[in-house]
Order: structure tokens, then C-alpha cells, then sequence
């Protein structure tokens, strides 16, 4: 019987390493440029890798980033952290069902690595209908090797960014922003998004000269602010007509 | 910059939101309106980042001019980027950009 437990565990374990394949993939290039923009950014090697280790959370350490190359005061990059990865508490509900009944520890390491991308993997796991008690195994074997990817890319990246940097700027000092351009251009689906990144570049280019880049902050609430607002107006042109 | 009380900063609020929260959670929905409002952040961040980088390279004064390298840059990848929808393209496309508009404007051809 305890050979079959450890086997189920196992299995689970590695199903969920395998189904995390192809998004794990898909953020190998985010982990690579990260590393390799983070020296340009000001960040330093230990900075670059403590962020890969203890936060983890790929988008926040791009913004974190640009915050930091920018001159933003660390307590406003945090206070940004937490806005931008307040979506998170969706998981956490999402998953709790699961989670509630397994021990804190569990509970911790499990959240620690509760990313976008195992989220969507091991969300689909816990809703299978088999009671398979181990199902917790599978969202583990997802976070930890999306963990170990996302830490071998940031090395990767801090190599490639010394390598770059010993050879030539080449554009070095260009990269972040041709990086968030390429990420933003996802979000750009509907005119209140257009609007909302329009609001917060002209409000962040106007606020600029405002002490700790307080103007940064400003500039994200007041496109984040024209967003919705554009949003709801458009909803509601669509209601009547 | 603190590096050390950053990291441990962002480390925390992380954590926090993935696990500290979890008994508080179950009793917790988010509004149709606090979904939208999160979605509309990583753009607007994003923006406020790098639209000073690309107008005020020096960090002070607007230079709205095709001798501002940066702009042009931004300009051209954000072309590349709608074309090809590849990140990886977007990026080394616009840098490349961005060297070239560099030796051009050295060139005195612009």
C-alpha cells in the first residue's frame, strides 16, 4: 500500500512537471531577458537573482525593473509589486477548496510558487473528477519546474548581459524599452485599453519631474483610471444600442 | 537604491497576496470591476516605464525630433511588434532599429 502511495505521488508529481512543458517553454525568453536587461536596469547580479529566487513572479520583476532603471524609491516598487500581483488572490480563492485541507507547510510552499502559469495547469488537475489525494503533488511538480526554469534563465540572462555589455552596448540601453513595447502590444485589444496606456504616457512624460518618481505611480492610476472609465462608457453604448 | 529591503520588500507582498490571505480568501469575491481595473495595470505600468525613457532620454527635456533615437526606435518596434505579434522578434527587431537610426544620425545622413 505505501509503495502504491508513493507511486501515485510520483506520478502526479511528474504529470504536472509535463503538462507545465509548454509554458515553461513559452517563458524561457522572459527569464533570459530579464537577466540580460537587469544590469543595464541598475540592478545588480545578487539584486538580479534574490528576485528570480524569493519573488518570482515574472511580470513584477519586469515592472520592478523598469522602476529601478527609472530611479523609482524602493518602498513605491513594492507598493507596485503588490498592485500588479494582487491578481493572485484569485488563485489562492480559486484553489482554496484544495488547499484548506492540506498542512500549512504545503500550503506555504504551494503559494510561494502559485504563478500564473501553474495556476492554469494545476487548476485543471483539481477539477478532474477522480479523488486522487495527491492532486497537490501535480501543482508541485508544476511550480518546481517552473521554479528551476525561471532561475536557470535569469543565469543564463546575467551571462548573455555580461557578454553584451563586454562586446558593445549594441543597443543595450534600447532593449528594455523595445521589451515592454513588445509586452504591452498583447494588452492592446480594444479602444479603452488604447486609452488607458495613451492616459498614463502622457501623464507619466507631465508628472515627470515629481520627487521619487511618484510620477510613475501617478501616471499608471490615472491610465489604469481612464481605462475603466472608457470601459464602462463603452459597455454602456453597447447596452443601448 | 536598497537592493536588500526591495527584494525582501517584493518577496513579502508576494507571498502575502499567494499565501497569507488564504483563510481570509474563501470569504472573498472580486467585483466584475476590481477584475477589469487589475487587467488594465501591467499596460499602464508598463507605458508610465517607458514613454519618459523614449521623449526624455536625458531624463529632463522632450525631444519630439527623429534625431531622438529612442522615439524612433519606439516607433519602429512598436510596428515590428504589431506585424509580427513575436516578442522575441519585437525586441531584437527594434534594437536593431535603434543601432542603425544611431549610425545614421552619427552619419549626419538625417
Amino acid at each position: 500500500m505505501v509503495d502504491m502511495d508513493i507511486k501515485s505521488k510520483r506520478t502526479e508529481f511528474f504529470n504536472g512537471a509535463r503538462d507545465t512543458l509548454p509554458l515553461v517553454i513559452g517563458a524561457i525568453p522572459f527569464g533570459i531577458i530579464f537577466g540580460t536587461l537587469s544590469g543595464g536596469a541598475g540592478l545588480s547580479t545578487a539584486g538580479t537573482m534574490g528576485m528570480s529566487l524569493f519573488v518570482f513572479a515574472g511580470s513584477a520583476q519586469f515592472i520592478a525593473m523598469g522602476l529601478v532603471g527609472a530611479g523609482t524609491a524602493w518602498p513605491l516598487i513594492v507598493l507596485t509589486t503588490f498592485v500588479v500581483n494582487f491578481r493572485h488572490l484569485l488563485y489562492t480563492a480559486a484553489l482554496l477548496p484544495y488547499l484548506k485541507r492540506l498542512p500549512p507547510g504545503w500550503q506555504a510552499v504551494l503559494a510561494f510558487g502559485l504563478t500564473d502559469e501553474t495556476f492554469a495547469v494545476a487548476v485543471g488537475r483539481y477539477g478532474c473528477a477522480d479523488d486522487n489525494p495527491y492532486k497537490h503533488w501535480y501543482q508541485l511538480g508544476s511550480m518546481i519546474f517552473m521554479y528551476t526554469n525561471w532561475n536557470l534563465c535569469t543565469v543564463v540572462g546575467l551571462a548573455a548581459g555580461r557578454m553584451l555589455t563586454s562586446i558593445g552596448r549594441w543597443g543595450l540601453d534600447f532593449a528594455m524599452v523595445a521589451a515592454f513595447i513588445g509586452m504591452i502590444i498583447p494588452y492592446l485589444k480594444n479602444r479603452p485599453a488604447y486609452f488607458a496606456v495613451l492616459v498614463s504616457g502622457t501623464a507619466a512624460v507631465l508628472l515627470n519631474e515629481l520627487p521619487h518618481k511618484l510620477g510613475l505611480i501617478l501616471a499608471t492610476i490615472a491610465g489604469i483610471t481612464a481605462g475603466i472609465a472608457a470601459d464602462t462608457l463603452a459597455s454602456r453604448e453597447t447596452n443601448a444600442g | 537604491m536598497n537592493t536588500f529591503f526591495l527584494i525582501m520588500g517584493m518577496a513579502l507582498v508576494t507571498f502575502l497576496i499567494r499565501y497569507g490571505l488564504l483563510p481570509l480568501s474563501g470569504r472573498f469575491t472580486f467585483s466584475k470591476g476590481t477584475t477589469r481595473a487589475l487587467g488594465y495595470v501591467p499596460p499602464a505600468v508598463l507605458t508610465a516605464i517607458i514613454v519618459p525613457a523614449a521623449l526624455l532620454p536625458d531624463g529632463h527635456t522632450l525631444q519630439f525630433s527623429f534625431s531622438n533615437p529612442y522615439l524612433v526606435g519606439a516607433v519602429i518596434t512598436a510596428v515590428i511588434g504589431r506585424l509580427s505579434k513575436n516578442l522575441l522578434i519585437t525586441i531584437v527587431g527594434g534594437m536593431t532599429a535603434f543601432v542603425l537610426w544611431q549610425w545614421v544620425l552619427k552619419a549626419g545622413w538625417f
